[in-house]
């Protein structure tokens, strides 16, 4: 991906961020359950070509940081029934993260 | 690249606001963990999805999920996993272009009447499919 345009990366790992929750308007990859959450920056996957526009046939540029976000699971789900440590990794772009801060 | 679809989303009944597709932590009971055989044709509807993505480029696997997205919630839940794909497939070489849908209906037919030629039968459901109809 050497010389396209990325969008600065505005979260490091160990952040707390916050899933903007907003609805989808078309192709999205934020799961329902996981917008309004918050969680922790686990890693930086690096910076991906915008799926929410290469999905309508764009380029989906600039490309997109993509960070590894980690969840609390008994967050995530009111009747967790699992230990409270238990988390959630997921794949969310920079687009949809604020931080909680 | 000659059409620009348009951004909606299809919401699940009741479901607060999930996408038709976005059902993850919903209850739809207990999953089949047996493994199966595929048929010829998920193979071939496999075979043709990565020569077109991959090779071809005629299509990202973003819009392919953005087709399956779009199917409205009761063909989304009638149809299996290489239902959704060959259909998504059939339905991005139409926005695309690359086919008309005459020309699907037309070689549909074709493979219609030799399958009945050949003593086979063929469901209206699937000729439906050809067609984009309703699943």
């Amino acid at each position: 991906m050497s010389g396209e345009a990325v969008t600065a990366q505005r979260f490091r790992p160990g952040q707390t961020v916050h899933v903007i929750e907003r609805p989808a308007l078309g192709h999205c990859r934020t799961p329902w359950y996981l917008r309004g959450k918050t969680g922790v920056v686990a890693a930086v996957q690096g910076a991906y070509r915008d799926p929410e526009r290469l999905a309508y046939h764009k380029p989906g540029l600039p490309s997109q940081v993509l960070y590894k976000v980690r969840f609390l699971q008994s967050e995530l789900w009111p009747d967790y029934p699992g230990p409270t440590s238990d988390h959630l990794e997921a794949d969310i772009y920079e687009g949809w993260l604020e931080s909680a801060s | 690249m000659t059409t620009s679809p348009n951004r909606v989303t299809l919401l699940r009944e009741g479901a607060d606001g999930r996408a038709v597709h976005d059902v993850g932590g919903m209850d739809f009971g207990p999953i089949d963990r047996h493994e199966h055989d595929l048929a010829l044709w998920e193979k071939r509807t496999d075979a043709m999805l990565i020569l077109l993505c991959s090779k071809k480029n005629v299509f990202t696997i973003d819009a392919m999920r953005r087709v399956i997205e779009d199917y409205g919630q009761q063909a989304y839940d009638r149809t299996t996993y290489y239902e959704k794909w060959i259909r998504a497939i059939r339905n991005l070489l139409v926005e695309q272009e690359i086919v008309s849908p005459d020309e699907v209906e037309t070689r549909m037919a074709d493979v219609a009447a030799r399958h009945r030629a050949n003593g086979r039968q063929v469901s209206a459901e699937t000729i439906d499919w050809a067609k984009g109809g309703a699943a």
